[in-house]
C-alpha cells in the first residue's frame, strides 16, 4: 500500500513578508507587493515598469563565503526558504538529512541571470573573462536543488523540477510520489525565482505584462474585466514532505496531507492555454486523491491576470466543479513569482485552510463577463471551513499541475 | 613588480577574494591547511592571477603549489616570461 504523505514544515521569502503571520496581516489588509521599478528605466523598450520584489531579508552569519560561492540570488532564496521550512519542521541539523532517506525536489525558471552574461561573452568576444569555478553552478537550472543539498548535507535523490511556472508545484508533486513509493522518507520540495529583467522581457515581448505603471497597487487584476497582463514577482517557498508514519513516530506537527497530484501537458501551443487539458489535470488529481469534485471547498487559482490564461482557467475550473466553487488567486498580491508560485501558493493555501479563511482576489472590481461563472472571492475574503483544497498551476509550453491538500485532523485522521 | 610588490598584490587578492585574515598571509602559510582554501578556491585564485598578470596559467604551473610562497614563485616566473618572451 502506498505511503501517506504529510506536510510537516513550511517556509518562504515573499514580497509581503517571510512568515505566515506577517503575510496574513498583509493579505487581510488587501496589500499588494507590487511596486514601480525605476531600476528598469534604462531598458526603454520595456513596456512595463512593475514588479513585486521580495521584501528585504538578512542572511545569518553562517552564510559565509564558502557557502555562498556557488549561489546566485535564486539559489540563496532556495536555500534560505528551505532552512526556514526545515527549522519549522524541527529538522534543522537532524541526522535524517544526511542519511540518504531525505531528498530534494526543487526548481526555478532558470538559474541566475548574471553568470549568463559571462557565458554570452565567450560567444561574442571569444574570451573567458568573468568565468570562474562557480559560474556554471550559479547559472544551471538545478542550482537551487544542488545548493540545498550542499548547504544541508542532504544525500538522497535530487529531482530538479525547473519547468517555469510549474517548477514549485511539480516539485511538491514529484516529492509526494517519491515518498508514496517508499523511495525516500522526507523530501524538501519547492521553487524559487529571483527578480531579473529577463523574464519580465519575455512576457513584455508577448504583450502579456501589465502597463499600469503609475498605479502599482491596482495590478495585476486576475479575472477582472479591466486586467491588462501580469506582473513578475520574486520569492521562494519550501514545503517539507514526510512519510506519515515517520512524522507520527517523531511526534511532528502536521500541517496537512498531500492527497492528490497530477501533471499533464497541452501538447498544442507554446503559450495558448488549453481548457480541456487544464480540466483534465484537475480530474486526474481528484482521481489520484479518490475524491469527487464536490469534496473540494476552495481552489487556489493560477490566474496571473492575462486575458487568455484567466479565461481558459476559469472555464476549465467551471467544467470540473460548476459555478459554485470558491476561488481566488494570490497573484493579485505577489505578482507572478514564476518558478516559486506553485510552492508559494501551496504554502499559503494550506495556511488559509488552517485559518478557515481564504484571501480575496484584490483588484477584482468587475468580473470579466467572458470568464466562466465561479464564486470569485472578493471583499474581505471568506470564512470557510473545508476539508479539501486544490491548488493549480499552468506553465509555458503547456504544462499543467493540480495539487490537493487535506486538512489535518490529528490522531483520528 | 618587485618581489615585495608581488607578495603584497597576492596578499591583497587572497584577503579580498577569500575573506582571509591579512595576518595569516605569510609566505609559509599552506593554502589548504592554514588558509582553508580548497580545489575550487584554487581555480578561482588562478583565474584572478591570470587577470593580474595577463598570462595564461598552465595546469602544470600549479601542480606543486602548496604555500603562499609557491604561488608567489609562479607569479614571478610568469611575469619574467612575459617581460622576456622566448
Amino acid at each position: 500500500m502506498a505511503r501517506r504523505v504529510v506536510v510537516t514544515g513550511m517556509g518562504g521569502l515573499t514580497a509581503l513578508g517571510h512568515d505566515w503571520l506577517t503575510i496574513a496581516g498583509n493579505l487581510r489588509a488587501r496589500r499588494s507587493g507590487v511596486r514601480h521599478m525605476s531600476e528598469w528605466d534604462n531598458c526603454t523598450e520595456l513596456n512595463t515598469r512593475l514588479a513585486a520584489p521580495v521584501a528585504s531579508y538578512q542572511l545569518p552569519a553562517h552564510y559565509n563565503r564558502k557557502a555562498l560561492r556557488s549561489m546566485g540570488p535564486v539559489a540563496i532564496l532556495s536555500v534560505r526558504a528551505s532552512e526556514l521550512a526545515l527549522d519549522d519542521a524541527g529538522l534543522l541539523n537532524d541526522a535524517l538529512l544526511k542519511s540518504g532517506q531525505a531528498g530534494i525536489a526543487y526548481g526555478a525558471c532558470a538559474g541566475s541571470a548574471e553568470p549568463v552574461v559571462a557565458f554570452g561573452r565567450i560567444a561574442t568576444t571569444g574570451r573567458l573573462q568573468g568565468v570562474t569555478s562557480n559560474t556554471y553552478v550559479q547559472m544551471m537550472s538545478h542550482t537551487g536543488a544542488v545548493n540545498i543539498s550542499l548547504f544541508f548535507g542532504v544525500t538522497g535523490r535530487i529531482i530538479p523540477s525547473s519547468s517555469a511556472c510549474t517548477s514549485g508545484s511539480q516539485a511538491i508533486g514529484f516529492a509526494c510520489e517519491t515518498i508514496r513509493a517508499g523511495k525516500q522518507t522526507l523530501m524538501i520540495a519547492g521553487g524559487a525565482e529571483e527578480l531579473s529583467i529577463g523574464p519580465t522581457a519575455v512576457f513584455d515581448t508577448l504583450f502579456a505584462t501589465s502597463t499600469r505603471n503609475a498605479a502599482p497597487q491596482t495590478t495585476p487584476r486576475p479575472f477582472d474585466r479591466d486586467r491588462d497582463g501580469l506582473v513578475v514577482g520574486e520569492g521562494a517557498a519550501t514545503l517539507i514532505l514526510e512519510d506519515l508514519e515517520h512524522a507520527r513516530a517523531r511526534g511532528a506537527r502536521i500541517y496537512a496531507e498531500v492527497v492528490g497530484f497530477a501533471t499533464n501537458a497541452d501538447g498544442a501551443h507554446v503559450t495558448q492555454p488549453q481548457t480541456d487539458t487544464m480540466a483534465r489535470v484537475m480530474h486526474l488529481a481528484l482521481e489520484d486523491a479518490g475524491l469527487e469534485p464536490a469534496a473540494i471547498g476552495y481552489v487556489n487559482a493560477h490566474a496571473a491576470g492575462t486575458t487568455l490564461g484567466d479565461r481558459a482557467e476559469s472555464f476549465a475550473t467551471q467544467q470540473v466543479f460548476g459555478a459554485r466553487l470558491p476561488i481566488s488567486s494570490l497573484k493579485s498580491y505577489f505578482g507572478h513569482t514564476l518558478g516559486a508560485c506553485g510552492s508559494l501558493e501551496a504554502w499559503l493555501s494550506i495556511e488559509m485552510l488552517r485559518a478557515n479563511w481564504f484571501a480575496p482576489n484584490i483588484n477584482l472590481d468587475n468580473v470579466d463577463p467572458t470568464c466562466a461563472e465561479l464564486d470569485y472571492l472578493t471583499g474581505e475574503g471568506r470564512n470557510l471551513a473545508t476539508e479539501y483544497i486544490m491548488s493549480n498551476n499552468f506553465a509555458f509550453g503547456g504544462i499543467n499541475t493540480s495539487l490537493i491538500f487535506r486538512r489535518w485532523q490529528g490522531a483520528a485522521a | 613588480m618587485d618581489s615585495q610588490q608581488v607578495f603584497q598584490t597576492l596578499k591583497g587578492t587572497l584577503v579580498e577574494q577569500f575573506e582571509l585574515d591579512p595576518a595569516k598571509i605569510i609566505p609559509a602559510a599552506r593554502l589548504q591547511e592554514d588558509l582553508g582554501l580548497d580545489s575550487i578556491d584554487a581555480v578561482d585564485m588562478i583565474i584572478k592571477l591570470q587577470e593580474i598578470t595577463g598570462c595564461k596559467v598552465r595546469p602544470e604551473d600549479f601542480k606543486e603549489v602548496r604555500t603562499v610562497a609557491d604561488v608567489q614563485r609562479v607569479i614571478e616566473k610568469l611575469l619574467a616570461m612575459q617581460a622576456s618572451p622566448a
